[in-house]
C-alpha cells in the first residue's frame, strides 16, 4: 500500500526501463481486476467509477463510469453475447505540448492493460483495440510484449480468471494525423478510412466502430481504473483537492528550469506545478503567460497562477484544464509568432472535411503572416476576432477548429499591444531567438 | 483467410507482404480496415508506397486504387514518393519551436544540403517536419529512423550527421 498518493506512477523506477508483469503484480497490479471480474457485475464497475468520480483525462473532462453506461446492456447476465461492442483506446498524443500518455504507455504497459481489461468486462466488449500514434515505437514495442505476458498469464484470451468473460487487444499503430485523435475520426481511421469526424448522433457509445456500440478512452483515464477498483472509490475520492478527484499527470514545457512530468492530486494549483516542480522560470526570463494544456486551450496570465488544476476550476477563469501539461510563454517569446506556430499546426492537420476549418485556418495564419511581416492593418485583428466566433464551437463538425481558436482570442485579449506594435510599424518586442 | 496465404502473389506484392497483411486482417471486421496497416507494411519493405504498390493492395483489398489513395495521402507517414533510407523528423510544434527548432533544422538542412521534404543526394536522408512527438520536456526533438533523440543541441546533430 506505499505510494498510495501515487498510484499511477507508482512503479515507475528510476533504475529500471519500466515495470514488467513480475513488477506489476508485485504492487497490487491485476487485483483490481480480480476484484471487478470475481466480484462485480459489470454494472456495479461502472458505478464504482461514476462514484470514484473519474473524468476523461484526453482533455474534454467526461465522467468515464457514466460514459461507460451509455452502452446498451441489460442489467444481468447474459448481456445479449450476440452483440458485439468494443473498446477503444486512444493513445493517439499528438496535442502539441502533451506528453502525459508516451510516459504511462512506456514505463507500466500492465496498468493501461488491466484498465481496458476492467472496461472491457464493464461493458462486456470482446474486443479491444489500441489505437497508438505510430511514431511511439518504444510504446509498441513494450505494449507488444506486455500483451502478449498478459495473454500468457490467462489476464488476456479465453476464459478470463476462469470467468466466462474473454477479451483480444489488439494493437493498431496509426500514420499519423492529429485528427485521429477525434473521438469519431478516431474510429474512421481504424476502419481504414480518411479519418474525418462523424457527425454525432448518434454517438460512439451507440454507434461506432462498424456500427457498433463503442466506447472510446484516453489511456490516462483507463490508467486510473485499476486502482479504484483495487483501492476503492472513497480512498480515491481523498486524493482530489479541489472539486475533481484522483491524481493527474502535470506537466510543464518551454522555457521553465525543470520542464517534466508529474503525478500530482487533482486540483493542484498551478503555481504549485510551475514554481516547485518545474522550479520557476529559467535565468533570465520572466513568466509571460502560459497555455495550461496543450495547444489548443486559452492562454492564461501569471495572475491566474494560483488557480487550480481542476477542469471547472481551469474553466472558470475562461481556459480548460485538457491534457493538463502546461506550456510556458516567456517575455522574450513573441506571442504573436507563438500564435503563428500553434494555428499553422491547426491548419496543416485540419482534415478538411468541413469548411470553416479548412478555409478559415489557413486565412488565420496568412493574416498573422502579414503582421508579422509588417503588412498588417488595424482591420485584421477585427477579422481574426470574427474568425474566432465563426469556427468557434457550433459552427464546424467538430472541435478542432474551435480548440484552434482558443490561444488566439486570449492572445487578442491578453496581448493585443503586440499585434498592434507589429502593425503600427515598430519591431516585436524581442526578436524571436 | 487461411487460403490466401498460398494463393499467388498480387501483381506488384512479395509473398511476405501478403502474409502480414492477411495477418492483420484477422483482426477486423472487413478487409478495408486494414489499408493503413497495408500501405505500412509495404513502405517497411520499400521504403515508400509507388503507385504500382498502391494499385496491388487496393486490388488485394477489394478497393478502388482512388479510395486507397485518398487514403495513403491522408496520413502523415505514409510516403508516396521515395525518401532516404533514413527519415529524420523534426518537432515544429510549440515547445520545441520556443526552444530552437527552426535552428536546428537550417542546421539539418545546411548539412545534407536538401530543402525540407528533399532526399539527400546519397539517398540516405530525408528530413520532414512532424507535429509534436510527446517528448517536450526535452525539446527541441528530432526522431531519426525509429530513435527518439531528446534535448537536441549541435552536437547531436553532428553526431546524428557523422557516423
Amino acid at each position: 500500500m506505499e505510494k498510495m498518493d501515487k498510484p499511477l506512477t507508482k512503479n515507475m523506477m528510476p533504475d529500471r526501463a519500466f515495470a514488467t508483469l513480475a513488477d506489476y503484480e508485485s504492487t497490487g497490479g491485476y487485483q483490481g481486476l480480480h476484484k471487478a471480474i470475481t466480484q462485480l457485475q459489470p454494472k456495479e464497475v461502472q458505478q464504482w467509477v461514476k462514484d470514484a468520480g473519474l473524468r476523461g483525462r484526453g482533455g474534454a473532462g467526461f465522467n468515464t463510469g457514466i460514459k461507460w453506461s451509455l452502452v446498451p446492456l441489460e442489467n444481468a447476465p447474459p448481456y445479449d453475447k450476440t452483440q458485439t461492442r468494443y473498446i477503444v483506446i486512444n493513445a493517439d498524443e499528438m496535442e502539441p505540448g502533451s506528453f502525459k500518455d508516451r510516459f504511462l504507455l512506456e514505463h507500466d504497459p500492465h496498468q493501461l492493460i488491466e484498465g481496458i481489461i476492467i472496461a472491457a468486462y464493464a461493458i462486456q466488449a470482446r474486443t479491444a483495440y489500441i489505437f497508438l500514434r505510430g511514431e511511439y515505437h518504444v510504446a509498441a514495442a513494450r505494449l507488444t510484449q506486455a500483451l502478449l505476458e498478459a495473454r500468457a498469464k490467462g489476464y488476456l484470451g479465453e476464459p478470463i480468471l476462469n470467468s466466462d468473460f474473454k477479451l483480444d487487444i489488439h494493437l493498431h499503430t496509426s500514420a499519423g494525423r492529429y485528427i485521429c485523435g477525434e473521438e469519431t475520426a478516431l474510429l474512421n481511421a481504424l476502419e481504414g478510412k480518411r479519418a474525418t469526424p462523424r457527425a454525432k448522433p448518434p454517438f460512439a457509445v451507440v454507434s461506432g466502430l462498424w456500427g457498433r456500440p463503442t466506447v472510446v478512452n484516453n489511456v490516462e483515464t483507463l490508467c486510473n481504473v485499476p486502482h479504484i477498483l483495487h483501492y476503492g472509490v472513497e480512498w480515491y475520492q481523498s486524493l482530489g483537492r479541489g472539486a475533481d478527484k484522483g491524481t493527474k499527470l502535470f506537466g510543464a514545457s518551454g522555457r521553465v528550469k525543470h520542464p517534466g512530468l508529474w503525478e500530482l492530486p487533482m486540483g493542484t494549483p498551478i503555481r504549485e506545478i510551475i514554481e516547485d516542480h518545474a522550479g520557476r522560470m529559467q535565468d533570465g526570463y520572466q513568466l509571460r503567460g502560459f497555455l495550461p494544456g496543450g495547444a489548443s486551450t486559452d492562454f492564461l496570465l501569471p495572475e491566474h497562477l494560483d488557480v487550480l488544476m481542476d477542469f471547472d476550476a481551469v474553466a472558470k477563469v475562461g481556459s480548460r484544464m485538457g491534457t493538463g501539461t502546461i506550456i510556458v510563454l516567456d517575455d522574450k517569446t513573441c506571442p504573436v509568432q507563438m500564435v503563428l506556430n500553434l494555428e499553422e499546426f491547426f491548419a496543416q492537420e485540419s482534415c478538411g472535411w468541413c469548411t470553416p476549418c479548412r478555409d478559415g485556418l489557413p486565412w488565420t495564419v496568412t493574416l498573422l503572416k502579414d503582421i508579422i511581416n509588417g503588412q498588417g492593418r488595424m482591420e485584421d485583428l477585427d477579422t481574426l476576432t470574427g474568425l474566432t466566433r465563426m469556427l468557434g464551437p457550433g459552427n464546424t463538425f467538430c472541435a478542432l477548429a474551435p480548440g484552434a481558436m482558443e490561444p488566439l482570442q486570449s492572445a487578442l485579449k491578453y496581448f493585443r499591444e503586440d499585434f498592434e506594435r507589429y502593425i503600427v510599424g515598430s519591431k516585436a518586442v524581442v526578436e524571436q531567438t | 483467410m487461411k487460403n490466401q496465404h498460398k494463393a499467388p502473389a498480387f501483381e506488384g506484392l512479395t509473398h511476405l507482404e501478403i502474409e502480414e497483411i492477411n495477418a492483420e486482417m484477422g483482426h477486423y471486421e472487413n478487409k478495408t480496415a486494414v489499408s493503413i496497416e497495408s500501405l505500412k507494411i509495404v513502405q517497411k519493405h520499400r521504403g515508400w508506397v509507388s503507385d504500382a504498390s498502391l494499385v496491388a493492395v487496393a486490388r488485394l483489398l477489394d478497393m478502388s486504387p482512388a479510395q486507397l489513395e485518398g487514403v495513403a495521402t491522408f496520413y502523415n507517414l505514409i510516403y508516396r514518393q521515395p525518401v532516404g533510407k533514413t527519415v529524420i523528423l523534426y518537432c515544429n510544434s510549440v515547445s520545441c519551436w520556443m526552444l530552437g527548432a527552426e535552428k536546428i533544422r537550417e542546421r539539418l538542412c545546411q548539412h545534407l544540403k536538401v530543402k525540407l521534404g528533399e532526399m539527400s543526394a546519397d539517398g540516405e536522408y530525408t528530413i520532414l517536419p512532424i507535429a509534436c512527438l510527446g517528448a517536450c520536456d526535452h525539446a527541441p526533438v528530432l526522431m531519426v529512423g525509429d530513435q527518439l533523440k531528446l534535448d537536441v543541441t549541435d552536437n547531436v546533430v553532428n553526431e546524428i550527421l557523422g557516423r
